[in-house]
């Protein structure tokens, strides 16, 4: 797994990265009510808007880590988006892309980075 | 602006004690959530009892010969008719009927009006009010005294053990009593739809009044993100959001703070404008709506059926309550009917949305004892 300073998390599995936001980002935002997923087939390009979540109090964007396109999206976070706040790393996941550079991936911060990261905030 | 120059209330080290995620909200260093966050804060308030510091709000005494007919120059309110022991919600009014501020003005005792404004406006409100009044009342600040809410439905059954006699208020009725050891001025009001009370404090005695009823079981300290979720579920306007300068009482839903008597005697600011907008001249009203999809937030635009861009939301979230989006706005009064089929554009997309009657959640205010 590998981490941004916008608090996103991406996994690799051949070329399709899952990308969702961390532990961290879902504890700041709170209790999540919402969460606007990509369209599949969207191109996405690094450091852009890949999706949407909203608190109670307010809606942050969600950055994609890397470019590519749009395979899925987790359509279970509709009926249940506080799958965010439960299992921000794993199964509130919120979109895979396929990606045309995995070495972009390589230069995304890994978890003892991206600790280090957090410690500075 | 940095945490330096942000001022403190004096439950300020109460908060970050408990885990508050401190922001700066009118100049003050604010608790916008406890560990519990905003959705429990939330519901805990609507099924329990919520504590809330608002010691940032501006209080005041206005006091001088006849205060109450004085105050009804910057108000339309009638406040010469105003009881000992009771208050009203008024509005600060501008030469062209549009609100200043919205505010609570009261008669704890017989000394002169109690009054209390939004933090954020306190000073040009109380610059205001001098300016307009000067010679006729004088406004002693009371900045060392801190303000809480209890709010919710075990508010009455806590306050009781420590002031017996503030049980014995109705909704909007005050009074200036000992509770809890100091001299407190108790008003059963709020701002979260639910019975409860406001509860102004000398500062130096607010932290042991703060601990004392957190001790109870029921309660449990709630921060300004629920404030503003409550209160936007009980259809009441945030000022700054919902209301500012430009907006009339008439087109906020605010038509019950410009009284009967005021209305014939037209004796108030920008009183030709709120008659005409009485007898149908106004071109938006405030209404509630409820949205479909992503919660439409400020600033969000409204459309018609068609598409055509009518208004604007004012406020909006996701009402915890519900378990969906809601949201304030304005639009032409054609449109301002319940069951009117709008949309809201959230992110360049229109989304479905139907007016519906304010409060969202049914007020239970408490109107006898």
């Amino acid at each position: 797994m590998r981490f941004t300073k916008d608090h996103e998390w991406v996994s690799l599995d051949g070329d399709v990265a899952t990308i969702g936001i961390t532990a961290y980002a879902a504890e700041q935002l709170g209790d999540v009510v919402f969460v606007e997923t990509p369209e599949v087939g969207k191109s996405v390009t690094a450091g852009e808007g890949l999706a949407v979540v909203e608190s109670v109090k307010a809606a942050s964007d969600v950055y994609a880590p890397l470019t590519g396109e749009v395979l899925e999206a987790n359509a279970a976070l509709a009926e249940a988006p506080e799958t965010v706040n439960q299992a921000p790393e794993a199964d509130g996941w919120f979109a895979k892309v396929k990606i045309a550079d995995a070495s972009a991936y390589e230069a995304l911060m890994d978890r003892a980075a991206y600790d280090a990261f957090l410690e500075t905030l | 602006m940095s945490d330096e120059t942000l001022k403190h209330t004096p439950l300020y080290a109460a908060h970050v004690e408990a885990g508050a995620r401190m922001v700066p909200f009118a100049g003050y260093a604010m608790p916008v959530q406890y560990k519990d966050g905003v959705l429990k804060e939330h519901l805990w308030t609507r099924e329990h009892a919520g504590l809330f510091d608002v010691s940032h709000m501006g209080q005041a005494r206005l006091r001088g010969v006849s205060p109450l007919s004085a105050f009804e120059e910057v108000t339309p309110g009638d406040f010469i008719g105003l009881k000992p022991g009771k208050q009203r919600y008024s509005v600060l009014l501008n030469k062209t009927g549009g609100i200043i501020d919205d505010l609570m003005a009261g008669r704890p005792d017989d000394d002169g009006l109690f009054v209390v404004v939004n933090g954020a406006c306190k000073e040009n409100d109380f610059k205001v009010i001098d300016a307009e009044l000067a010679g006729q009342v004088r406004i002693d600040r009371l900045e060392d005294r801190a303000l809480m809410a209890l709010q919710g439905p075990k508010a009455a059954q806590v306050l009781a053990i420590h002031a017996p006699d503030a049980a014995k208020l109705a909704f909007m009725e005050t009074a200036a009593l000992q509770a809890f050891g100091v001299d407190a001025i108790i008003s059963r009001s709020g701002y979260t739809g639910e019975d409860g009370y406001e509860i102004s404090v000398p500062g130096e005695a607010a932290l042991h009044i703060w601990n004392t009823l957190l001790a109870d079981e029921r309660v449990r300290p709630i921060g300004l993100g629920a404030r503003d979720s409550l209160r936007l579920e009980a259809g009441l306007p945030l000022y700054g959001h919902d209301l500012d300068e430009t907006v009339s009482p008439i087109e906020a839903g605010l038509g019950f703070a410009v009284s009967k008597k005021r209305r014939d005697a037209r004796d108030f600011p920008g009183a030709r404008r709120i008659a005409a907008e009485l007898g149908g001249d106004v071109t938006r009203k405030a209404v509630g709506l409820k949205v479909e999809g992503a919660p439409a937030r400020e600033g969000a635009e409204i459309a018609d059926a068609e598409g055509a861009v009518v208004g604007v939301i004012t406020s909006g979230g996701f009402s915890p309550t519900l378990g969906y989006p809601i949201a304030l706005g304005f639009v032409p009064p054609a449109l301002a009917a319940a069951g009117t089929e709008l949309k809201v554009i959230v992110r360049g997309r229109a989304q479905a949305a139907q007016v519906v009657a304010t409060p969202f959640v049914a007020h239970r205010y408490v109107r006898k004892v």
